[in-house]
């Protein structure tokens, strides 16, 4: 949280709470501005529609096929910035080590870090929510078992039990996203509970409760929307942590296998050339980097955007 | 506090009891033991056999409790690849993994408590705004590519640094550095958020008012202060960090327990993997449990709530 905000904001008036200025353009633009003038959020969104680009066309932005087109001739073909006889404008990042096209391989890579990302986030966020805005809302005993989850959660080494758990069942791209959804529910569940807490006692859930409405109703048309800010932040953090920890057990060879192009299985089949052939770990390290980066900008850009007391 | 320390104790015990029912319930992912131990070439015979000295056949609560109760008394059972005790092999590897995290941790807090409070006495100055920057650089930096780099660059191109084993002091470097970096971030905000905290507050402006010189201010009434949260969190990462160091122990072939776990799931080596998930899980919950103790005793506000 930024900590000098608070006593900026408070000699400035407030744009979107105070109720004559509440109409629609102007709430709109000052939104706009925050959101424009935010170099995270233009920065992080930019990368991110770029790989999110590449991996929706990733079929058509190259002339090759990530796992099929092998050519062992043409192997560790360097990539374009490089000097020598086998540099080849055909393979702009060169080729890997079964001359399978770098490029090609780095965009269908996009798709598998993306997939497993959004959708061990969709998992997990299901679970912590769940779970957490219940104890928030319900408290009591309800609370209590929530909180006993999260710390028996917590207590076990989440690399170590994906690792354990995928050699166990055998690994699959759908098999890494579900024990990834389950391992990493935790923050989810900790945020979502105390900022139900933060509004369960205000006025307008009293207002509900006061006109009759449901407790389902209430924490759908009540809560979720007021915590919904906090919700998007977390997911943002939980796709990053998801994408990091599928790129770590693909590079220990218990994630996605071969011969799928994963950034991080990409890695760890090029670290034994390192030392001759950098580029062959750096340019999927430096997507997955550019990638992590790109999320976690635009998540605490959202988080400044959408909370009033953070604006500068 | 007697009160509070027992109420945390209880909690303790029941989240290591679950865990350690978690971790025995492993072993059934893969259907069913005894067959994945014989291999693919037995006999039915073979696996009956397997399935009584292992005690397989017996109803699964009764195996649970006498596992548990084995464990209890230190014994872990028996590796399936290296024919010894598990809790032997663990122990001797362990000393390894906490001197990673313990080295790790430090170079973290060295790295992230300066930092924090010149980012805190100096807000949005050049040096707050290259703290932050590096905080976001830290954070989306993958650990295993970073070791990767750091080899490249300190093992192989300069050749100052050892790149693998644990023969001598160098050899925890390049790991603490790989291992410890992604915590800075977390530990540098806290710091200066609890700094900025600390500075704005009535005692301080009383110290400074008394004429005391500026530096006893920062250091002997503010840090000392903000930097309760720190230590809790500092204790809470190098739990983690001990169950995160099978990446950076693989890479650099530290004989931990990170690199021993990584083999045990190469050998199929279920006991040892169990025993590694267990004996990790404990000790995070052991120091988490001092550092709720340590709190509430620096700050009785916790024992109330």
């Amino acid at each position: 949280m930024s900590d000098t905000g608070n006593k900026k904001t408070s000699s400035v008036p407030n744009v979107t709470t105070t109720p004559e200025q509440a109409n629609e353009p102007s709430a709109m633009s000052a939104m706009r501005r925050r959101v424009f003038g935010h170099y995270g959020i233009i920065i992080g969104g930019a990368i991110l529609l770029l790989i999110f680009g590449m991996a929706i066309f990733a079929p058509y932005l190259t002339n090759f096929h990530p796992i099929l087109d092998q050519d062992l001739s043409n192997k560790m073909v360097p990539p374009m910035w490089h000097d020598g006889p086998k540099v080849n404008p055909v393979h702009p990042l060169g080729t890997d080590l079964q001359g399978r096209d770098y490029l090609t391989r780095l965009v269908h890579g996009a798709q598998i870090s993306l997939l497993i990302g959004f959708a061990a986030m969709l998992i997990s966020g299901v679970i912590g929510t769940t779970l957490g805005v219940a104890a928030g809302y319900f408290g009591g005993r309800v609370d209590m078992v929530v909180n006993y989850l999260i710390t028996v959660r917590l207590s076990m080494p989440v690399i170590l039990v994906a690792l354990a758990v995928v050699s166990l069942v055998g690994s699959s791209l759908w098999i890494v996203i579900w024990v990834l959804g389950l391992l990493i529910w935790d923050r989810f569940a900790v945020v979502m509970r105390s900022t139900t807490l933060q509004v369960r006692n205000l006025d307008y859930v009293a207002a509900a409760q006061a006109a009759g409405c449901s407790k389902f109703r209430i924490i759908m048309t009540e809560i979720m929307p007021n915590i919904a800010n906090h919700l998007i932040v977390v997911a943002t953090l939980e796709m990053a942590h998801a994408i990091l920890l599928e790129a770590a057990l693909s590079f220990l060879g218990l994630g996605v296998q071969p011969p799928a192009p994963s950034w991080g299985l990409m890695i760890s089949e090029g670290k034994g050339m390192m030392f001759f052939d950098p580029w062959l770990v750096g340019i999927p390290g430096a997507a997955l980097f550019a990638l992590i980066l790109a999320i976690n900008l635009l998540g605490d850009g959202i988080r400044d955007v959408t909370a009033p007391e953070n604006r500068n | 506090m007697l009160k509070f320390a027992l109420r945390r104790l209880g909690v303790a015990v029941l989240v290591a009891l679950t865990v350690s029912l978690l971790t025995f319930s492993m072993i059934y992912l893969s259907g069913d033991p005894a067959m994945a131990l014989a291999g693919e070439t037995a006999t039915q015979s073979d696996i009956e056999n397997i399935r009584r000295v292992y005690g397989y056949d017996q109803p699964i609560i009764v195996q649970y409790l006498s596992w548990l109760g084995n464990a209890l008394q230190g014994d872990l059972g028996r590796s399936h690849y290296l024919k010894t005790d598990v809790s032997e092999v663990i122990f001797a590897r362990l000393p390894n993994t906490m001197i990673l995290g313990g080295t790790a941790i430090t170079f973290a807090l060295i790295l992230a408590i300066p930092l924090g409070v010149v980012a805190a006495i100096r807000p949005n100055s050049i040096i707050d705004r290259i703290a932050l920057t590096i905080a976001v650089i830290g954070q989306a930096l993958p650990s295993f590519w970073f070791a990767l780099i750091l080899i490249f660059f300190l093992g192989i191109t300069f050749r100052l640094l050892p790149i693998t084993g644990t023969s001598s002091w160098m050899n925890f470097i390049m790991p603490s550095i790989a291992l410890g970096y992604y915590v800075t971030p977390g530990v540098m905000r806290l710091t200066r958020a609890g700094m900025l905290e600390v500075l704005g507050s009535d005692y301080i402006r009383t110290a400074k008012a008394k004429g005391l010189r500026p530096v006893t201010v920062l250091f002997k009434h503010a840090l000392r202060n903000a930097i309760i949260p720190v230590v809790s969190l500092a204790a809470v990462q190098f739990g983690f960090m001990l169950g995160g160091s099978i990446v950076i122990e693989t890479i650099f072939a530290i004989n931990g327990l990170g690199f021993l776990a990584w083999e045990s799931i190469q050998r199929a080596d279920l006991p040892m993997m169990q025993a590694i998930v267990l004996v990790l899980s404990i000790i995070y919950i052991l120091i988490t449990f001092l550092a709720d103790i340590m709190n509430a005793w620096l700050d009785p506000r916790i024992r109330v709530n």
